[in-house]
Parts: structure tokens; sequence; C-alpha cells
């Protein structure tokens, strides 16, 4: 990982998050983030040599639900956010390609 | 000249998807059901609203690890859940859980039967649980609808090696798969449904003048049915070796990324889409919102006890066991409860040919019409054996079988009261045969004459005597009384 984030970097996660980026935003972006991994390098003051990396913050497993279903919410109420709709369906630009 | 030696080896591994069968989806309680109204299925959860937890289906987990059994895999004893992260209309929350480093169990395979009786074993890399994505519809004037009803229905991916080497394995691989997760339960397995997708990567191996050249592997994503997957891979051999052929040193692994293509149904070819170096960069990190799993052993071998006798196992006992052609028991275990008829029928008394000729007969017959299973055409184990018991005894004929079992569907009644009933059993009361075998050789005086006197017309002139007896009878009368009683009235 490197240690700061530089423009191509934010310009490429900027890609990834499908959002336009000016070049301002980008050197503000990057100052941020790379403040923001900064910050996060404390961490590695920490000796962690002989301990297993952990999948999860709560030591415990095996939550689980029954497969019973309930109710959903209706088209109505789960569509009220959409910017757009078209009947039942989400209405977003035309997409084009694959995932 | 040209070098006959040459070897065109195809390389093939094929990932599939698998819908569950569950009730529910595998974080939320939405229902995990095809078909219904758009955005009718969905919550909070899974259309990804912020500070919502998903909450893992145990039931998922558990269809998992019955497949993973059944396939002979390692089930880890840890896994976890993560986060693949990228950013698609149908994917509301911009990451799929899916599992990453700690799949749900790994190294297994699977046993493909091929055509000429042999099998060929198809090891499994991994095979992990994740969530499905959404549905974008692309035929609107201008704009794309989504449908999130099957965001988060719970997907099992199972990624297989390399080893197939011809359309026929592929084909015969994605087909076993089918027949082994319907067989356990895990999932209907439907296609039009969407319940099984496949995602080919192909290549060549082409040994040419003491040279192994190896073209660059092709991925070809989300085939939703059997001929999509079967039309790719013969496209893609054919592709691919013409490119070679033109440029057997371009065209080669070492100096290409692996591509993805896509295939177009119209056309029926694959389609570029991207090569390798501008695939998606996931940024997979540890899903902090769900909990990891810890299988013990016991819990292991309750769902291990759960599976049974696999298809395979089945087919090579009825051949064993029952004495049944490759077909036959082939024909019998595309399913497990029509396998199960037939046992239970056999403990029951049935002898197992006869009970076999039965289900393969008529009530495939039926089965077909009804286009389901034979075992879901709704007879009882009891009432086949009996059935079966009364034809061994002769008490009914093939065709009266045929017409009782149908029967059977519709009535309660056992197969010997719908046989008195129907007036199907076979007459052996030698009066009542005397009489029609009179009958029948008084109304065809030209007939009996031939018969009685012998020569070449003799043969003819008797089984149409015969005939014309099992016609009086409606086909009920004992076949062996009135060979008999023919014999005695117009022998020398």
């Amino acid at each position: 990982m490197s240690e700061t984030i530089d423009a191509d970097l934010v310009r490429h996660i900027g890609k990834l998050a499908r959002i336009e980026l000016s070049e301002q935003q980008v050197e503000m972006f990057g100052r941020q983030m790379s403040d923001i991994l900064v910050y996060f390098h404390k961490l590695r003051e920490l000796e962690t040599e002989d301990i297993e990396p952990m999948a999860h913050a709560v030591q415990s497993s095996n939550v689980f639900a029954a497969d019973c279903p309930q109710p959903s919410l209706g088209p109505d109420q789960a569509l009220a956010n959409a910017p757009q709709r078209d009947g039942n369906f989400f209405k977003v630009p035309k997409v084009i390609g694959d995932s | 000249m040209i070098d006959t030696k040459e070897t065109v080896t195809p390389v093939i591994g094929l990932e599939i998807h698998v819908e569950l069968a569950t009730a529910t989806k595998l974080f939320c309680r939405c229902r995990n059901r095809f078909g219904d109204p758009p955005n009718t299925n969905v919550c909070p959860i899974c259309i990804g609203m912020p500070g919502v937890l998903p909450v893992m289906n145990r039931k998922a987990v558990e269809y998992s690890m019955k497949v993973a059994l059944a396939l002979g895999c390692q089930v880890a004893a840890f896994t976890k859940w993560d986060r693949k992260n990228y950013y698609y209309p149908d994917l509301p929350k911009n990451y799929q859980i899916s599992q990453y480093d700690l799949p749900l169990s790994s190294n297994g395979y699977l046993e493909v039967p091929l055509a000429d009786g042999s099998a060929k074993k198809v090891r499994i890399l991994r095979a992990h649980l994740e969530e499905d994505a959404g549905k974008n519809v692309h035929d609107k004037p201008g704009f794309t609808g989504v449908d999130l009803n099957r965001v988060g229905v719970p997907l099992l991916e199972v990624v297989s090696e390399p080893d197939m080497n011809s359309v026929e394995e592929v084909m015969g691989y994605a087909r076993a798969m089918q027949r082994l997760v319907r067989w356990l339960g895990a999932s209907e397995a439907n296609m039009q449904m969407g319940h099984m997708r496949f995602e080919p990567n192909i290549n060549l191996h082409i040994a040419r003048g003491g040279v192994t050249y190896k073209t660059p592997i092709v991925e070809v994503k989300n085939l939703n049915s059997f001929r999509a997957l079967e039309r790719t891979v013969e496209y893609e051999i054919a592709r691919q070796y013409a490119q070679w052929e033109a440029d057997p040193d371009g065209y080669s692994m070492g100096k290409l990324q692996k591509q993805n293509r896509g295939y177009d149904d119209a056309t029926q070819q694959t389609v570029f889409q991207r090569a390798k170096e501008e695939a998606h960069d996931y940024r997979y990190f540890p899903e902090p919102d769900l909990h990891p799993v810890v299988v013990d052993d016991e819990w292991r071998d309750e769902v291990a006890a759960t599976i049974g006798e696999l298809p395979l196992a089945r087919r090579a006992r009825y051949m064993e066991t029952y004495e049944l052609s490759f077909k036959h028991a082939d024909a019998l275990t595309q399913d497990a409860p029509t396998g199960d008829l037939l046992d239970e029928a056999v403990k029951g008394g049935a002898e197992p040919k006869r009970c076999v000729n039965l289900l393969l007969g008529r009530a495939a017959a039926l089965a077909n019409e009804r286009n389901c299973t034979i075992a879901q055409i709704g007879i009882t184990a009891g009432g086949l054996a009996e059935l079966t018991k009364m034809l061994s005894a002769g008490d009914v004929n093939a065709t009266a079988s045929g017409k009782i079992l149908e029967k059977m569907i519709a009535a309660d009644d056992s197969p010997r009261q719908i046989a008195q009933a129907q007036g199907l059993l076979v007459v052996r009361d030698a009066g009542q045969i005397e009489v029609w075998v009179d009958e029948a050789i008084a109304a065809n005086p030209q007939a009996a004459q031939d018969a009685r006197a012998g020569g070449k017309k003799q043969k003819r002139a008797f089984g149409f005597l015969m005939g014309q007896v099992m016609q009086k009878s409606k086909g009920a009368a004992d076949p062996a009384r009135v060979k008999q009683l023919l014999q005695q009235k117009l022998g020398p």
C-alpha cells in the first residue's frame, strides 16, 4: 500500500465510483485521503507479529436467522426515495456494457 | 508440408452460479421467489439503505455445506464473508457480499458421466456462498429499469479446475451439477428462472512440430442456458484456433492478456468485452456487519447425514442389483424421489424389472404429458408394488396394467379394486374362455379351416383366431388358456 494517495490514484478511485472529479477536487481528496492514511499508520506502532488476523471486531460467530419469510416493503415504500420510477421499476440512465 | 501430428486440446474450466432454494434471501427475510412483480420482495436490507444489518440465513449455509460435501469438498471450519466493491445499478449497496480468501469449501470433484459409459473426474477448486444481484431491464426506451427482487438471493458459486477438454465434457459437467443440486434439494436449478448461470474460461493447447502453443484464456460471462454454454464453447474453440492459425506466435498466452467476451444469442458468437488489464479493482475487505461461521464436526456430520445415496452411486446399484441397462438406470436416477419410489416398491415385494417397465412405460408417458417427474404423477409405492405383483402373478396383462396405473393417480382405490371395477383382471375361467373360442371359430370358418388344414396358412390363421378371442374378451382372457383351447379344438 502506497504511503500517500497521489492524483492518479484519486482519479482511479473516482472512476471506480463512477464520479467525475475536477482537478481541484482531485487535489483536495488526495490531500484528505492521505491524511486519513497517515492517521491509520499510527496502528503500525503496535506489535502484531504473533497475533492472528481477525475477521471481525466482535469475537462471536454463527449468528443466524431462520428461513422464514417476513413481510417486505411495498413497492411504493421501496421506491419512495427513487429519483425516478417507471411503474414498479427504478428508472436509471441507460446502462450499457457489462458489470 | 502440413504437420500431421498437430494436436489441439481445449482446456476449459467452468464457474457455475446456483441459486439456492431457500424460502427467503441470504441476509433478510424477503421472499426468494422468481416471477413476482418488480420490487415487491425488497426491504431496507436488500435495497441497501444505510444503517441496516444483514443476518445470515442458516438454511443457505446448510444447503451450501450439503452441496460441498456431496462434491467431496472440505468444508472450512472457519469461514467469513467479504465485500466486493463495484458500482452498478443492480447492486444498490455498491458492494456484493461474497467470500474472498476463506471460502466455505474447497478441493472436491464431480464425476461426469460420458456417452461411452466412462466417467471423468472434474476437480472443484472451491464453492462459496454469496448474494445475487438485481436485474436490469434493458428493453425500455431511453432508460434502464431496475428490479431488485433478486438482490440478496443466496448464490452458491462453484468453481472447477480447468479439467475439461471437450464440449461433451463441459456439457456433461454442467448437467451433472444440475442433477446433483436438484437431487440434494439445494436448488430447483430451473434454467428458465435463472437458477443456474455459467461462466466458462477457455483456451487451446496446440502441439505442432514439437512446440506447444497456448492461446490466451477467454472468459465468457453470464450464460443462462445449456444451449448458450454449448454454442459458446464450440464457437470459442473454433475462433481461437482460427486466430491462432493466422498468427501462431502472436496469438499466445504470453503475449496477450486474458480477455472477457460476451455471448450474443442473435449471432451465436462471442464478442470482445475487455482485456484483463482493464479488469475491475474490487477492493475486497472483510464484511464488518456479518459474523463469521464456525462449522464443527457435529454440525458437518449432521448435514452430511442428510445427503443419502448420490445419483451415480444409485445408478450403479440399479445396474448391479436390479440388473437394469445403463439407459434405464440413468432414466430412473434423474431425481431422487423417482428412485425412492422404485426402491420402496421393491421392498414391498415388487419384481424390479417389471416395476421398472411400469415406471418407464406408462408412468413415464404420463409424467411427460404433465411435464413433471415420474414420482410427481402421484402414485404410491404401495400401489406400485401391488400392481407389479399382479402383473407377475399374471392377474393382469401389460396393457391392462397401464390403464390401472393411470386410474391409480386419480383414485384412492387399490390396483386390484380398480382392475375389478374396470373388468381388467385376466379371465382364467375355462368355461368363459371356451364360449369365446367357440364363437370365434363359428364366426370365421375360413380361418378355422386353414388352421386345421396345416401348411403355410396354418400359423397365420391360428394367430388370427387368437386375436379374435382376445378381442372378444377385451384383452382380459388368459392368452395361455386361449391358446390351449384353440389347439384342442383345431388340432388333428
